[in-house]
């Protein structure tokens, strides 16, 4: 028998998209946080299978356009009208109408880099390894044609043998409990 | 009205055809008698009134060329929508008759008098003359009509003969459809809105009117939908999802129409020319900035904010009250762009006879709409993909 305080996460595989879905949907139901499912490509209705609320991304890509573009427009008014007032080809100081051009481009730009960060930030990534990758099985199918649940051992309802049982009482086939290995 | 679940006929086509003929006729006959009281304004109100119905069918002409050419599935079940729209234009052609009449009234540049003494005018009477005006409308609606009725035509056979060479010859036909479209459409916007102000010229002028009349066939399709809706008809095959998508689709091209309006006024401000800024000199001066305030902020920023949120794209309460508010200020829209150039210095001023040619041109145009629509299957029945396309999620 394997030592279970070195075990990771409990690996499951299935054999098709709609297999992994009926998992998803049972495995939250079970009352599992810390699961994911993998997959070689996005699978429609995976989101409400799993539960997952809507990513809070647009709105903070809203809220940072409207400060951004407010920003941007404010400070051209500064520049150009109060600290270096300067008339240019005879409009007012505060042409609003010219100011609109860059805080519209300033809107877009930091608008995509906040999507891009904030979608990196909120999956948890950029990160050098993850434990599933201890798994030979997981390592070989997933970008293929591999559909995969995997429950990590920080769950609060994670035991290795009852989680074990349940994977395989749902369907799994090849469940395994990762561990690290230190050949790799 | 009640409809076969089989064939998706509406088997009884209830009164709304008749009663708007009825009332379109009627509206009309009294429009008439404005024709023969005050005939410049009944001409400046009828041009109004028949390009805000216009924009429907050409809107919905692109809907459905746009589709086809991508071969998308999403809009599959509201594509007889669309096609009953787009199928309007013998009737248009017919209506745009008096427009011809009126022409001594509307377009100054058909006064050979002021003409001869205008050196502008003089060298572009190659382009705007009488002839050459009526032979390009003549084409136009050839185009316009052809186009639509081949792919009306070949979506009707699909019905009954359910072959993928159909979707292919659909396509075929888009693709130079669309160029034709965009060709003809900027260019009927140059001869009929443009050329009312024959000295000013503006190049996105026909993409301005086109973004508004994209904008158009969506909010029509949206609340036509939510009628249907609303009595029990494709509850579940246009659902939420395709409104939603819809509603993404109102929200881009309102975004849109805002850069196009922006872009040609930005330009026409920073160079500070006269002869460009008169245009908007005209709709700011003698209580006109009233409108053009209206439009800046009912036509982009109320929806565009107005849309922002998921839950308000998928709101049919909310969406059934945006699409009726874009529309009116479609129609705000086509009077800012038309009546200041008739207007001869005077403010806005909304008169009996903008109205009845509204209602008038209007009745006809969803009689012969509801006409369309209830004589065929309300859905391409022999479309493979519509079973796809019912099961649609954003």
């Amino acid at each position: 028998m394997m030592d279970n305080k070195n075990v990771l996460a409990v690996l499951a595989e299935f054999k098709t998209p709609a297999d992994l879905i009926h998992a998803a949907e049972k495995v939250n139901k079970e009352g599992y946080k810390k699961y994911d499912c993998h997959s070689p490509f996005p699978i429609h209705g995976m989101d409400d299978a799993m539960g997952e609320k809507r990513s809070p991304l647009g709105y903070m890509v809203g809220i940072v356009a409207f400060l951004s573009a407010a920003g941007m427009w404010f400070f051209q008014y500064w520049t150009s009208a109060v600290d270096y007032p300067l008339v240019l080809s005879g409009k007012p100081l505060f042409s609003y109408q010219a100011f609109g051009v860059a805080a519209w481009a300033i809107m877009v730009l930091s608008s995509a880099a906040t999507a891009l960060i904030g979608m990196l930030v909120l999956n948890g990534l950029p990160r050098f390894h993850h434990p599933l990758f201890y798994s030979d099985n997981f390592t070989k199918k997933v970008n293929d044609d591999g559909f995969f649940v995997s429950i990590e051992a920080h769950d609060p309802k994670f035991n290795p043998d009852e989680t074990k049982s349940f994977l395989e009482s749902i369907g799994g086939t090849n469940v395994e409990l990762v561990v690290p290995d230190d050949e790799g | 009205m009640s409809i076969d679940k089989t064939t998706y006929m509406i088997s009884d086509k209830g009164s709304l055809g008749r009663n708007a003929m009825i009332v379109g006729a009627l509206f009309l006959v009294i429009s008439a008698a404005g024709w023969f009281m005050d005939s410049p304004q009944f001409f400046s109100s009828y041009l109004v009134a028949y390009i805000f119905w216009l924009t429907f069918a050409l809107g919905g002409l692109f809907f459905t060329l746009v589709n086809h050419l991508f071969g998308s599935q999403w809009n599959i079940v509201m594509r007889r929508f669309t096609e009953a729209t787009m199928y309007s234009f013998p009737l248009l052609a017919v209506l745009f008759i008096p427009i011809l009449f009126g022409m001594h009234d509307l377009y100054h540049w058909t006064h050979e008098d002021v003409v001869a003494n205008d050196a502008i005018l003089t060298a572009k009477a190659g382009y705007l003359n009488v002839t050459f005006f009526t032979i390009r409308a003549a084409v136009y609606f050839t185009i316009w009509f052809f186009i639509s009725r081949t792919l009306y035509n070949l979506s009707l056979k699909q019905d009954k003969n359910p072959d993928d060479k159909i979707i292919l010859r659909m396509k075929q036909i888009s693709a130079p459809g669309m160029i034709l479209y965009a060709l003809t459409s900027t260019f009927a916007a140059f001869d009929w809105l443009m050329s009312l102000e024959p000295h000013w010229f503006s190049t996105i002028y026909g993409l301005y009117v086109f973004a508004g009349s994209f904008l158009a066939v969506l909010c029509f399709v949206i609340l036509f939908g939510l009628n249907l809706r609303k009595k029990g008809y494709l509850t579940d095959i246009f659902t939420v999802e395709h409104y939603h998508d819809l509603a993404k689709l109102v929200f881009s091209f309102i975004v849109f129409w805002g850069y196009m309006s922006f872009s040609q006024y930005f330009l026409i401000w920073y160079a500070n020319i006269p002869e460009e800024t008169i245009w908007y000199l005209v709709r700011w001066e003698n209580g006109w900035y009233v409108i053009s305030l209206i439009i800046i902020f009912g036509h982009f920023v109320f929806p565009f904010l107005g849309l922002l949120l998921r839950a308000a794209k998928r709101s049919f309460a909310w969406l059934k009250f945006l699409a009726i508010w874009i529309l009116v200020m479609h129609y705000i829209d086509m009077f800012w762009l038309i009546k200041p150039a008739l207007s001869h210095g005077n403010g806005p001023h909304f008169n009996w006879m903008d109205f009845t040619t509204l209602i008038g041109i209007g009745g006809l145009f969803i009689w012969n709409f509801w006409n369309n629509f209830t004589s065929n299957p309300i859905l391409p029945i022999g479309e493979r993909r519509l079973e796809a396309s019912s099961k649609f999620k954003v």
